[in-house]
């Protein structure tokens, strides 16, 4: 194994959460193996960016190039070809990003590509032995992978905790003279921030969330009265948000927004990564679901076998007797 | 316009429960309800939006069995032009880069300016599509959730990226996308379209009709390997309330009250 390489992510002079998880991976791949940053980028704050990732990498191998200055996949993809060396190890963050830059990088590096990797079980001769999931996290997986060409893998947000190592105080190594004029066929033009729902999901303490299985447009009521009783908000998944019963500004995951009550009620929400990923602050969250393997039961608080059309009504009605007893 | 939508069979995860088999090996497959993939579905709707608009044909390709023809007809019914069925014996075992080379050979034998995928499939991969792309060196953009044709040599895509943001890009054609789920609202297919295409001829093509060396297919040329399913253990497990309904009612408000402050 030639190296084991970390493409890290940053927006605003700012380095995503995943550049520590990524060096946490890679000391699972061979811990006698100190993983150098890769970072690209330019202008204002790059230099900071650089320096700032000197606290989680010996060594951090950055590319300076105008054409970099937005992270455009096929730029990126077209300098790292030039210098990662052949037989490496490459850890993309499997975000939006990642699932741009990975499976291209993994064609022109001709390394075997495993994306979404949650585990990392160590080194079987040529093989790496990985966990993967299938089926919306219903099931896992243990993947061999064959990195004798090297390989390029995505690590799931969140599956691997930073470690607690003193602060690395790597060296920058400039390598932007090895990356000439950088063309794509895939130009950036601008980004468009979400519009703002007349509900503001982000803002409230309690939410009562809906999934699949809410089954149909008609039944969203059934949310939004309890949601009424308990003075909560109606936010939702992203199959509910597909199927245009509820705007996007409603939707929990990486793609909609992030939010941080105190109670999450997951009504019929199966729990994929993408959807938890929206959920921070340590809520404590009451899952409903019809199937008992639903991947949400592994990480809520308390977890109920049951429909949901059944159950949220008859906690509506249970709200309404106790608020009319109140009122007496 | 001539647009591929490369689609799959998988097991619907909405009409199924997903178990593992015995032998840990694969998951249990009897009784399972397949349909097409989700995103695929998405893809093919938007192809025929596209081609709506500007003018052209619509193929879908699956690399499978037999039984993947189903979906291919459901797609034709959907008003897809063509299915295609690329299926050998030499295919089973794929990698994500094996279904990328099988697909690649495809495109080879034709001329298309356009490639969709669905972004991702039950494995959960959201590789094939990029792969293909950098194989062709045509430009790729994945969670694509909206196309503009321009001046017919060009798209303006959105991608849709971290908390709802969504970038704008402009894209040379031909080219690779894949399409996230909500792009569109996928037109219902009844049992009366699907008798229509009944009898419309599906080509399928083989390893040696497509020029491919089955060493490099297949689970001969596989460098990714499954090697068994488990049940994931992932955190810390909700404690789970197994009174009857409404006690479980009354313990749920109790806990919302007490985390949440229910007045």
């Amino acid at each position: 194994m030639a190296r084991i390489f970390a493409y890290i992510v940053h927006k605003s002079g700012v380095i995503d959460d995943s550049a520590v998880e990524l060096a946490a991976a890679a000391r699972k791949i061979d811990p006698a193996i100190s993983p150098v940053a890769l970072v690209t980028g330019h202008g204002a704050g790059f230099d900071a960016v650089c320096a700032a990732l000197g606290n989680t990498y010996g060594e951090i191998w950055a590319v300076s190039n105008q054409a970099l200055a937005y992270p455009n996949a096929e730029l990126i993809r077209k300098a790292l070809v030039k210098i990662v060396w052949p037989g490496s190890i490459v850890l993309v963050a499997h975000e939006h990003f990642g699932i741009d830059l990975a499976p291209g990088l993994s064609v022109k590096l001709n390394s075997s590509y495993v994306p979404d990797v949650l585990g990392i079980e160590g080194l079987e001769g040529s093989a790496l032995k990985l966990v993967r999931q299938e089926f919306g996290g219903m099931v896992s997986t243990h993947v061999r992978c064959d990195i004798s060409s090297g390989a390029v893998l995505t690590i799931r947000p969140g599956a691997f905790k930073p470690l607690d190592t003193a602060p690395a105080r790597g060296t920058v190594i400039d390598k932007s003279a090895e990356v000439d004029a950088l063309t794509a066929g895939r130009r950036y033009l601008h980004t468009v921030a979400p519009e703002t729902g007349a509900v503001d999901i982000t803002k409230h303490a309690v939410l009562v969330s809906i999934g699949r299985g809410i089954q149909e447009k008609d039944n969203v009521p059934i949310a939004e009265e309890l949601a009424a009783e308990l003075g909560a908000a109606v936010s939702c998944s992203r199959p509910v948000v597909d199927a245009k019963w509820l705007e996007k500004s409603r939707q929990v995951g990486s793609s909609g927004k992030t939010v941080k009550p105190k109670v999450y009620l997951a009504c019929g929400i199966s729990g994929s990564f993408q959807h938890l990923a929206g959920l921070k602050g340590n809520p404590f969250i009451i899952a409903i679901n019809k199937n008992p393997k639903a991947p949400i039961f592994q990480i809520a608080d308390i977890g109920i076998v049951d429909d949901m059309l059944e159950f949220l009504p008859e906690m509506t009605a249970k709200v309404r007797e106790m608020h009319s007893v109140t009122a007496k | 316009m001539e647009v591929l939508v490369c689609a799959r069979r998988v097991p619907d995860t909405s009409e199924n429960e997903i178990q593992i088999n015995s032998a840990g090996n694969d998951i249990e497959r009897e009784d399972l309800v397949y349909s097409i993939n989700e995103a695929d579905n998405y893809a093919v709707e938007e192809a025929l939006q596209i081609v709506n608009r500007v003018g052209g044909n619509v193929t879908v390709v699956s690399v499978g069995s037999d039984e993947d023809e189903e979906i291919l007809r459901r797609e034709m019914a959907m008003g897809a032009n063509q299915g295609v069925l690329l299926t050998d014996d030499a295919f089973v075992g794929s990698d994500g880069r094996g279904i990328a080379a099988i697909l690649k050979a495809f495109v080879q034998q034709a001329s298309y300016d356009l490639i969709l995928t669905g972004v991702q499939a039950e494995s959960g991969g959201a590789q094939v599509g990029g792969m293909v792309a950098a194989m062709l060196d045509w430009p790729f953009a994945s969670l694509v959730n909206s196309i503009e044709v321009v001046d017919r040599r060009k798209l303006k895509i959105t991608r849709e990226i971290e908390g709802g943001n969504k970038e704008i890009s402009e894209m040379d054609l031909p080219c690779v996308l894949s399409i996230q789920t909500g792009i569109n609202e996928p037109r219902y297919v009844g049992m009366r379209g699907i008798r229509a295409v009944a009898s419309l001829p599906v080509p399928t093509y083989s390893a040696s009709a497509l020029r491919l060396d089955p060493a490099t297919v297949g689970a001969a040329g596989a460098k990714v390997k499954r090697v068994d399913y488990f049940v994931p253990v992932l955190g810390k497990s909700a404690e789970m309330l197994t009174g009857s309904r409404e006690e479980n009612v009354a313990k749920v408000l109790e806990l919302v009250a007490a985390k949440g402050g229910l007045k």
